[in-house]
């Protein structure tokens, strides 16, 4: 649905984007995520035929973003980072302004305007001002205008950045029940948003890209060796306790984690592809100590993000 | 066509929802019943000379209604600034013309719309200067003609400071700065021809050509001459081209 080929973005004196490619198929919800700066929001606005790349081509459900432009920007429902809301207006007044904009007429805009309303819970309150509007209200509306054209793509630019939390909750909600019927690229920089949110993730980090994967295999990519956190109760100390544990076969790297009352929880780091917790188990029970806990830590996206963009740094 | 019109529309209700069509109508109608005022008044200073012997025949036409017009000129240079500032700079600011670039429309439908917007809002507003002389039809019977092209000319040159005002607005996200260079652009092009008082050589003739006071003046008189409605007419259509460069513009430099 998306194809994207080595496009750059540069200005006089910094590169905003740099040859950057990835692919996104029909129906998939991608995240793209890098820390503020790292030119999401140039990519879209290259997607969204905004700004032409400087190099490189982007295609769009078909058609190319520098030869088509206006057959694209028919496929395409954008939401910038701050939803483009006219405060003058009514939301209905304005979704039905949108949708003139974007092609739509008659009884088939009118439809669409109360579809939309209904779909991003902003029904109740159409007859108001969008000034008027809560910061969660104006968001969705930004929401509706993006979809009133039942787009192909949809492209949302830090859809809820500035949200309280119930409203996070609401947008990432909403968000999700509009998978399926459109192909979706939604940028953030904040990582759990990404893990309940999206199929695949596009890392890129100060214009470049990082990694393009989808959720599961980035973050086994990143396991190199499993990790298992170990909790012991045990009368000994905890020199004697990791000693214990760095000796049972397979095991790589023992981290004390935390003294607690009466016994340490420890991370320990296994060799690759080396199942250890039956051993490691069998060690602490002929120690005579207590084995209160044992359960694989797996890697949170935010570490694996970190992983990725400070190799970048450092390379 | 039909996306100019819903832009069209869309500016005309945005001054209207705001208090800027008001409060412009308002101010105008102030300033230009006092011109037109003291214009009737004058001119019932002259009718009791005449009444007397002295002075001329009376003639409403070219003692009211050309001043009047005269005058709608000079308060057009400072009425438009004000009413296209907004067209783009808003917009700009606000980050709905990224709304409107990412739309399936093209830029120069989107200026476009925004021009006729701004005129039809300045054509409201010389719809009160239609009252203040419709007073003057019913208490006599001047010539209405030299009315019908004044308004002719107040439509051509509003539409041409309006063109060259929606141009300076998208050169900036700063609405004050928009209106400012409008009106001291406006206000040169209104005084070019007074270089001609002591000049003579080339360059005076040029600014002559593009003074809008030597334009507008045969149309308060009644006068319909192609050369000024030429004027006019390109230097609206450059404003145009203009403004829809600078917005193409836009994308490489944002």
């Amino acid at each position: 649905m998306i194809k994207v080929e080595g496009i750059s973005k540069r200005y006089p004196g910094h590169t905003a984007v740099d040859n950057i490619s990835f692919e996104v198929e029909k129906g998939q919800i991608v995240g793209f995520l890098g820390p503020n700066g790292a030119g999401k929001t140039t990519t879209m606005r290259i997607l969204t035929c905004f700004m032409p790349p400087t190099s490189g081509t982007a295609n769009v459900a078909g058609f190319d973003v520098l030869e088509n432009p206006l057959e694209v920007k028919r496929r395409i429902g954008y939401l910038p980072e701050t939803p483009p809301l006219y405060p003058e207006m009514e939301v209905a007044e304005y979704l039905t302004f949108v949708g003139k904009l974007k092609g739509l007429s008659g009884d088939n805009l009118k439809k669409r305007v109360a579809e939309v309303s209904e779909k991003c819970n902003v029904a109740d309150v159409s007859q108001k001002l969008v000034s008027k509007l809560s910061k969660g209200y104006k968001q969705r509306v930004g929401l509706a205008q993006a979809i009133i054209h039942n787009p192909d793509v949809l492209i949302l630019d830090e859809p809820t950045s500035g949200l309280d939390p119930k409203q996070i909750h609401e947008t990432r909600d909403l968000i999700k029940g509009l998978a399926g019927e459109h192909t979706i690229i939604l940028s953030t920089h904040i990582l759990p948003e990404v893990e309940q949110i999206c199929e695949r993730v596009v890392i890129i980090s100060s214009g470049k890209l990082v990694a393009t994967d989808t959720m599961e295999s980035l973050k086994n990519r990143m396991h190199g060796s499993a990790v298992i956190g170990v909790t012991v109760e045990t009368p000994s100390e905890s020199g004697l306790v990791q000693e214990k544990l760095e000796r049972v076969a397979g095991v790589s790297r023992v981290i004390l984690k935390e003294t607690l009352e009466g016994g340490f929880a420890f991370e320990v780091e296994s060799l690759q592809g080396r199942r250890v917790q039956a051993d490691l188990a069998r060690a602490v029970v002929e120690a005579g100590w207590n084995l209160t806990e044992l359960r694989p830590v797996s890697l949170s996206l935010e570490e694996v993000f970190l992983q990725l963009t400070a190799t970048e740094a450092s390379a | 066509m039909r996306n100019i019109l819903t832009i069209c529309q869309k500016e005309i209700k945005s001054y209207f929802v705001s208090p800027i069509a008001y409060a412009l109508m308002a101010i105008y109608a102030i300033v230009s019943g006092f011109f037109t005022y003291v214009a009737v008044g004058y001119f019932l200073d002259r009718s009791i000379g005449a009444a007397a012997g002295r002075g001329g025949p009376m003639d409403v036409n070219e003692w009211v209604i050309r001043p009047v017009i005269m005058n709608v000129g000079v308060i057009s240079l400072f009425l438009i600034p004000m009413i296209t500032m907004r067209l783009f700079a808003e917009e700009k600011r606000s980050g709905t013309i990224e709304l409107l670039i990412t739309s399936p429309i093209r830029d120069y439908e989107i200026v476009v719309g925004k021009w006729l917007g701004a005129l039809a809002m300045y054509a409201c507003i010389l719809s009160l200067t239609a009252l203040n002389l419709g007073v003057l039809f019913m208490f006599g019977s001047p010539d209405w003609r030299p009315v019908a092209t004044g308004f002719l000319g107040m439509l051509l040159q509003g539409g041409c400071l309006l063109s060259i005002g929606a141009f300076l607005s998208n050169t900036t996200k700063n609405q004050i700065m928009a209106g400012a260079m409008t009106f001291g652009v406006s206000l040169l092009m209104w005084t070019f021809d007074w270089f001609t008082g002591f000049k003579s050589d080339a360059w005076a003739k040029v600014l002559a050509y593009l003074s809008l006071t030597a334009h507008f003046e045969p149309f308060s008189k009644g006068v319909i001459d192609s050369k000024d409605v030429i004027f006019y007419v390109s230097v609206i259509v450059l404003g145009l081209f203009l403004t829809t460069r600078s917005l193409e513009s836009l994308r490489w430099r944002a």
